[in-house]
């Protein structure tokens, strides 16, 4: 089971986490004026990388609140996780 | 009575507790501190089971938790019964009562032994060739046969009645094994000050130890030394030691799982005390001090009971005061057989060979067995073995060279004595995904890379030696804690060369001869040897083929041996065969320890509404959906469901029903900026509708399908009262949170669930007016100040409730909202009033065929994640001039208007007495046969009693165009002929909302 640092909380047990997809993928501020290629692009299309991944959490049994992370994908191991809004921290594909 | 095999003096055990225990039916003696494994050998029996494929007599061949053979099943009573023990693990107590497995009708007598002389035609392989075709022969006739024989063990046949507990901790150390390393280590940490925790699988704590004779520590004997540093371990307030508990899995970030058996070993266990806990432990830092499992040699004839493992039959002696036999041929290609060698020397036992692979044999302990006499055979292979249920002569051969030996001379034993050397243990430290590396010197992998907090220490990273386990397990305790401490361990004991051999040995008997690899599985070189040549050369296909480390044991004896024997094959070095992954769990752990207290009415949460009870006093029979518990139908007398139902719907059409709509998700939506939120998320158009207002919501995924529903009343400028559906209420609250946290976090808005705050009594039916009007404050229940779809706060009953008109039926409808707290007493208030009036209680199959006579949808039922709101009717609902809304841009797509899309309508049978299957396919022609073009499914079907027909909602491709089509649902019986009708069967014009 995964330890995971809830940026508002400190570290807690995974059972009290969601996953929540890729971070630092915004919704379009205006979809309707977007080409099907860039809406399919946003909607289905994630990086999925080996390595490092700058993916949401929420603390939903704590805090509640969405943070990011940053985890490599093949050690399980989090390099960071930080609030929702901040800048992925360096390190890792893009 | 002496047992033959029990030394007169020694070991560990309690010679002044004798205790009785039966094995197969048969009584014998043991002693208090005995395992079954011991207490048997003491009487002589070697046979303990028979091997898992050809039914091999087998005796137990090692003392510990990597024993292969000696699985057997312990008895307390009908329920308590547990296959595939160890018997090396079973610690005895008076009355235990044991038998042996996979044989019958009996261990000396198996008839199933006869796949032993069919072996030549049981190869590697075997069940993947033979019992392929004809397909329909696995189900009926391989796959029951072959459990039947192979049964290792059986299940008990009633519910486990022991308890179980699970609880978590947290350390700042925990040390994983007892032995030399692990105290040392659990020593060192504790300076830290942190906590520490120390496990250890075996009934005592000290490893090797536990065994060891002559050696000294700090100028102690070993045994004093154990007992002291167990004393001072003990007296530690932040050192919490664990016997009987074995670290199974290394989980990712320090979480290890460790289970306790607190009761297996005793005669009368407390009723209290759980049979196991489960220990999931966070620590910061692990110490692995797992030790190394000795390695069998690989030759032919080696399963023979009374073979086993040199350093095993060393624990026996000094651990148990057990003799393996009374003549003992030694077979090593390791220091370590010396030691055996001599202890059983000293206890009286007759050497009668020590064969040894090397030709030159040197070192303290080698000179040790020289020195008393020992009659050493050096560059000497042990070829065979003979004897029936157990080895009666070993055959000796002299190496002449790779792989040649000359003239063999048989030689008259009891028992046979085995090592190949010491693998260290490494599963913990590879499932918690550390690189091991190759040790070309020790033959053997070793711990490299740490991926997690954790360093190795002892004979589990090569540091087989006493003095150097002992130095090795202080350091990483001391660099574990971060403790700035030092200490050496004066040790006094004759300490051999770590190095030994793997692989198959030389022989000459041909390539028919049987050299186990695998005992468990029943894996010989043969078996390695033909897939190597089938075209297989990858280690982890070759295992899968044959099966070799695939067992309950994990392979802990056979693993290192089998890699052995193919990278010799395929003529490549270890490194480049690669080693296959270890699983967890280490040895087997039980289903109970998992579950923990997760069973029967704790496995799952109950939810109950405040009505709950009040529906089971009336007899209503009540069905799951998702958690709660839903009150379905209230039968009467000797009604059935479908009777119950249909006076139920007839009732609520000619006067009035009452139902509990409790369950229905609620989330409070606040704030300045919530009628945007709602915007935003809903396909509705909300800015418009006025306090007091409902309107029907509908919610799409940002891919444009609808994924919940329900009626949404807005309370005051800045706040909705927001319904879902039952099952749906955490989900869409966590998608609104989802986008109210991450894409607006401008938007000033608060979201509440409130499914639990609010009780729900729907009242549906054309009295329902006149039954609320006694009960009501402040409310003016008229059609003008409160028209369908707007709702009130007042009281009822002097409780403050929203009060909403809205209708799930199509008659004229209210639900009281009251606190959770009032739900019954309103209820039964309501209850009361209606008494005049005809109120009858339904339950959720009668609010289905209510709602599908109206046209309703239920999401989840005619939807299934691929339906537009267009796809079921709902364009109407949609806010067309809304620049945006959750799945707004994906509706654009023109996948999502084509005219062939799934559609929602309505299906008559001609027959109205036939009620359609919900589920069941659609076609547009009769007579097809398989395959046939489908082209919609049934989504909801009932028998509607007010219309004295069936009815049924159906997704049809292009369905709206069809309408007045015939169609034909096929089913078992034939094709039923169907026709297209509207959704909406019931009151049309719509009517009957308005009383
Ligand atoms: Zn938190």
């Amino acid at each position: 089971m995964l330890l995971i640092t809830c940026p508002y909380c400190g570290p807690r047990p995974e059972l009290e986490f969601s996953h929540g997809g890729e971070a630092h993928i915004a919704r379009p501020e205006k979809p309707s004026e977007l080409s099907i290629e860039d809406w399919t692009q946003y909607l289905y299309l994630r990086a999925n990388p080996k390595g490092l991944h700058a993916e949401r959490w929420r603390h939903l049994h704590g805090c509640a609140r969405f943070f990011n992370a940053l985890r490599d994908t093949t050690t399980d191991q989090f390099v960071a996780t930080y609030k929702a809004g901040e800048p992925r921290p360096t390190g890792g594909a893009a | 009575m002496n047992a033959p095999f029990r030394t007169a003096a020694g070991g560990r055990h309690d010679r002044g507790r004798p205790v009785s225990f039966s094995f197969d039916g048969k009584t014998y003696q043991g002693f208090a501190g005995d395992t079954l494994a011991s207490a048997l050998l003491a009487n002589g029996v070697c046979l303990m089971g028979r091997s898992f494929k050809y039914h091999r007599p087998r005796g137990v061949i090692a003392a510990g938790s990597d024993e292969p053979n000696a699985l057997v099943s312990v008895q307390r009573d009908a329920a308590r019964y547990a296959p595939n023990l160890r018997a090396t693990q079973v610690e005895l107590y008076e009355g235990l009562s044991s038998e042996s497995q996979n044989r019958w009708p009996s261990l000396a007598f198996d008839v199933g032994s006869v796949n032993n002389l069919a072996s030549p035609f049981i190869p590697a392989g075997f069940y993947y060739k033979t019992f392929m075709w004809p397909r329909k022969a696995w189900d009926r006739f391989y796959e029951p046969n072959i459990r039947a024989a192979a049964g290792l063990g059986r299940s008990p046949t009633e519910a486990d009645p022991d308890r179980y507990l699970n609880r978590y901790a947290h350390c700042e150390v925990l040390v994983v094994g007892g032995g030399p390393a692990g105290l040392a280590a659990a020593l060192a940490a504790a300076q830290g000050g942190g906590r520490v925790i120390l496990a250890d699988e075996q009934t005592e704590l000290g490893g090797s130890l536990l065994s060891a004779t002559d050696a000294t520590i700090d100028g102690k004997p070993s045994d004093d030394w154990l007992a002291e540093t167990l004393a001072s371990l003990a007296a530690l307030p932040n050192v919490t030691l664990l016997k009987r508990a074995t670290a199974f899995g290394y989980f990712a970030h320090n979480m290890i799982g460790v289970t306790e058996r607190l009761t297996d070993h005793l005669a009368a266990p407390n009723a209290a005390t759980p049979r196991e806990r489960l220990w999931n432990i966070r620590a910061k830092q692990v110490v692995l001090a797992a030790g190394s499992i000795e390695r069998p040699l690989v030759f032919p004839d080696n399963d023979r009971p009374g073979i086993l493992l040199a350093d095993a039959a060393r624990t026996y002696l000094n651990r148990y005061g057990v003799k393996p036999g009374k003549r003992v041929v030694v077979a090593t290609g390791h220091d370590g057989a010396y030691r055996a060698a001599l202890d059983l020397h000293r206890a009286g036992v007759e050497i009668a060979a020590i064969a040894d692979l090397r030709p030159n044999p040197t070192g303290p302990l080698v000179e040790a067995a020289r020195a008393a006499g020992l009659p050493i055979r050096p560059a000497c292979a042990i070829t065979g073995t003979s004897g029936g249920l157990r080895v009666i002569t070993a055959r000796l051969s002299p190496i002449k060279g790779a792989g040649q030996v000359g003239p063999a001379q048989i030689v008259p034993c009891d028992a046979v004595l085995m090592s190949g050397g010491f693998t260290p243990s490494v599963h913990l430290f590879s499932q918690s995904r550390g690189k091991l590396r190759w040790d070309q010197d020790l033959l053997t992998y070793l711990p490299d890379q740490s991926a997690e907090q954790e360093r190795s220490a002892g004979a589990c990273r090569g540091r087989f030696g006493l003095a150097e386990a002992l130095a090795d397990g202080f350091a990483a305790g001391a660099a574990a804690s971060g403790a700035e401490v030092s200490r050496t361990f004066a040790v006094e004991a004759l300490e051999g060369d770590p190095r030994g051999v793997i692989g198959a040995l030389p022989h000459d008997r041909g390539v028919n001869a049987k050299a186990f690899v695998d005992w468990q599985n029943d894996v010989t070189t043969k078996d390695l040897k033909l897939a190597v040549r089938e075209g297989f050369q990858s280690i982890e296909h070759i295992k899968r083929y044959t099966t070799t480390g695939m067992a309950t044991d994990q392979g802990k004896t056979s693993n290192l041996n089998a890699l052995g024997v193919v990278a010799d094959v395929l003529h490549k070095p270890i490194p480049e065969v690669g080693l296959t992954t270890f699983r967890m769990p280490y040895t087997p752990v039980t289903f109970g320890a998992l579950a923990g207290l997760a069973r029967g009415d704790l496995f799952d949460p109950v939810r109950a509404t405040p009505i709950h009870d009040w529906a089971a006093e009336q007899g209503a029979v009540f069905e799951d959906v998702s958690l709660w518990k839903r009150a379905r139908y209230f039968p009467r007398g000797s009604e059935d469901m479908e009777a119950a139902v249909r006076r139920e719907c007839v009732s609520v059409r000619a006067g009035c029903g009452i139902f509990d709509a409790s369950t229905l998700g609620k989330i409070e939506v606040v704030g300045p900026d919530a009628a945007e939120f709602m915007n935003r998320m809903y396909v509705n158009a909300w800015t418009k509708l006025g306090v007091g207002k409902c309107r029907y919501g509908v919610l799409c995924r940002e891919d444009g399908f609808v994924t919940d529903d329900g009626v949404v009343g807005r309370i005051a400028k800045d706040r909705f009262h927001v319904t879902t559906t039952t099952g749906g209420a955490p989900r869409v609250l966590g998608m609104m949170e989802d986008y109210l946290q991450t894409e607006w976090p401008d938007l000033n808005v608060w979201l509440t669930s409130t499914t639990e705050q609010w009780a729900v009594i729907a009242l549906q039916g054309p009295n329902a007016r006149r039954i609320l009007e006694g009960l009501v404050e402040g409310i003016d229940l008229s059609p003008e100040a409160l028209p369908h779809m707007s709702l009130a706060e007042g009281r009822i009953r002097g409780v403050p409730t929203r009060l909403f008109r809205v209708s799930f039926s199509g008659e004229l409808g209210f639900e009281i909202n009251v606190a959770a707290d009032h739900g019954r007493a309103v209820w039964e208030a309501v209850w009361a009033a209606g008494q005049p009036h005809g109120l009858t209680p339904y339950g959720t199959e009668t609010m289905h065929v209510l709602r599908a006579e109206k046209g309703f949808i239920i999401v989840g039922q005619e939807t299934d994640g691929t339906a537009t709101p267009d796809d079921v009717g709902l364009t109407w609902a949609v806010g067309k001039a809304k620049p945006d809304f959750v799945g707004k841009r994906s509706l654009a797509r023109p996948a999502m208007s084509e005219p062939d899309r799934k559609q929602l309508v309505g299906l008559y049978t001609d027959d109205g007495a036939v009620v359609l299957e919900e589920g069941a396919q659609i076609v547009a022609t009769a007579g097809q046969t398989p395959p046939m073009r489908l082209i919609g499914h049934v989504t909801s079907s009932y028998y509607s009693a007010v219309l004295g027909r069936s009815i049924a909602l159906a997704m049809v491709s292009g369905g709206r165009a069809r309408l007045g089509e015939s169609l034909y649902s096929p089913s078992p019986v034939g094709d039923i002929p169907v026709k297209v009708v509207p959704t909406v069967f019931y009151d049309p014009e719509g009517a009957r909302v308005n009383g």
